[in-house]
């Protein structure tokens, strides 16, 4: 089963050389869930201010600046890792060195038909 | 007949529905195949005779149900086609068909899955866990029987969808998570024994299934806070009588008629309490049942032993700081080394934490006053009290107490 891990925190510098230490565990960490075999997919966000939202309602396009949700924390990537169960993802996603100063949301990702 | 069948219902339908469960890898239909199973049972059992195992028996019927069922939805589901063969196939060669004590636990463990909201846990515990019916739930906790209902179905998808398993955590996580099982035991049982709105003081069936839970899971699963929460609930629930009079008003431990208090229940409240404190560091539900039974021990409340109290409590302080337990220590240095000397202690933590919505502090300080005849200020101290409480017989005591002072 798929579960997409989304990260979100807020922009809070981290202290001291604390935010090298967190991007060289991340790397360790991304390749040691690849090797076991639990990575699907990963991809880190530019900033929040950098996001565009768009609509269509009555066939007129519109967009305002900046991400859906106003809030403190930003999206800032995601995950989508395989797991046996949700206490297997819960343990996985845990152990993300970001889980340490940000929020991580793991969410079952729904099976749908995908163009091959 | 009936009545056979009733009481193996009660023993039983838990055990043969947590073993369901797992045979059938779903919730739901095993809640269906439970049924279908005792159905099956009222039919056939008054012309054939009660089988030798009635569980198995039960457990294996249930189990056939549930593949007719999946057979049937199969034609529209490739999915549970496949999942009826296996199932089929693994009763063929009948492996774990048999209920075992771990599948009662794996049932606590998904009911207190600390994914669920805390709330759901407890009405999931209840519902799957206890049995009770979603009205009794929703009478207990004074709710609406469809939001009670709602709760429940909306952590059942969750557990479906998301894919929380049914399994006894590994041994890493299993002492946070059998802490939270603790914790929702021991909700439920204060949901019942303080009430903390509505009219009766006792609502006993909450009590019951929160000792029934922490005995079978004590049993299961040998654990010193487990046999430390047991014992705490034991000792209150034994003064459950003396706790109310004949119309329904709170009765202070102090003035409890002690004859009244169940012998039966603290003796088997002493022997889980030796048992949490057969562990080198005792928890905190261990350190709360010893001071529960420094209480039940006295033969008159003027014999109670405050000193062994206050060391309790400091030692409670050290595994559990929280200004609750700071308030109770207060009261019990009140008790051993006089009243201002509690008192001063009560207003040096409501000056230092932030404790002023809660009742039993305003109550705590007025009873103080009172003891040392400052009536304006017991007075101003009973009506906060009582302007925080929701409950009928708190605030008729507080409201009473009011009067004596006029």
């Amino acid at each position: 089963m798929k579960y997409a891990c989304f990260i979100y925190g807020d922009d809070e510098p981290l202290p001291g050389d604390e935010q090298t230490k967190l991007r060289e565990d991340s790397i360790a960490y991304h390749r040691e869930l690849k090797r076991k075999g639990h990575l699907v997919a990963l991809e880190a966000l530019d900033d929040a201010e950098t996001a565009t939202t768009v609509r269509r309602r009555n066939g007129k396009l519109s967009m305002t600046d900046g991400p859906f949700a106003e809030i403190k924390e930003h999206l800032g990537g995601f995950f989508i890792l395989k797991a046996r169960d949700l206490n297997e993802a819960i343990r996985l996603a845990g152990d993300h060195p970001a889980a340490r100063w940000d929020a991580i949301e793991v969410r079952p990702v729904r099976d749908i038909p995908k163009p091959e | 007949m009936i009545a056979e069948l009733e009481s193996i219902y009660r023993d039983e339908s838990r055990h043969i529905f947590a073993t369901l469960i797992r045979l059938l890898g779903d919730v739901e239909l095993a809640e269906d195949a439970l049924h279908e199973a005792f159905l099956s049972a009222a039919e056939q059992w008054p012309r054939e005779g009660v089988p030798r195992n009635p569980r198995s028996w039960l457990i294996s019927a249930g189990r056939f149900q549930a593949i007719d069922v999946m057979r049937r939805r199969g034609r529209y589901d490739a999915a549970a086609q496949r999942l009826a063969r296996q199932t089929e196939r693994s009763h063929e060669m009948s492996v774990d068909l048999e209920q075992t004590p771990d599948d009662d636990l794996r049932l606590i463990f998904l009911c207190c899955h600390p994914a669920l909201a805390l709330d759901a846990q407890v009405a999931l515990t209840l519902r799957e866990a206890c049995g009770l019916t979603t009205e009794e739930i929703a009478r207990a906790f004074v709710a609406l029987p469809s939001a009670i209902a709602q709760r429940i179905v909306r952590a059942k998808n969750k557990i479906r969808d998301a894919r929380i398993p049914y399994e006894v955590p590994g041994p890493q996580e299993l002492p946070q998570r059998l802490h939270g099982v603790l914790h929702v035991i021991y909700l439920l049982f204060n949901e019942g024994y303080d009430a903390s709105h509505g009219v009766t003081l006792v609502r006993a069936d909450l009590c019951g299934e929160a000792i029934r839970l922490g005995r079978l899971l004590a049993g299961l699963l040998p654990d010193p806070e487990t046999c430390g929460l047991v014992a705490l609930m034991l000792f209150h629930h034994a003064r459950r009588a003396a706790r109310t009079d004949a119309s329904g008003n709170l009765v202070l431990l102090d003035d409890q008629d002690r004859s009244m208090w169940d012998r039966t229940e603290i003796a088997e409240a002493e022997a889980f309490l030796q048992r949490a404190f057969a562990s080198p560091c005792p928890g905190r539900y261990a350190y709360e049942a010893a001071i529960a039974q420094v209480h039940v021990s006295a033969q008159r409340a003027g014999e109670t032993n405050w000193g062994r109290i206050v060391t309790l409590y400091d030692r409670l302080l050290g595994v559990e700081p929280s200004p609750v337990v700071e308030l109770n220590r207060a009261v019990a240095i009140a008790m051993r080394d006089g009243t201002e000397a509690g008192l001063a202690l009560i207003e040096s933590i409501v000056a230092r934490c932030d404790v002023e919505d809660y009742r039993f502090v305003h109550a705590a300080r007025a009873d103080l006053y009172r003891r040392l005849e400052r009536w304006s200020e017991a007075r101003a101290a009973y009506q906060q009290a009582l302007s925080l409480t929701e409950q009928e017989a708190e605030r008729r005591y507080l409201l009473d107490r009011l009067a004596q002072l006029e």
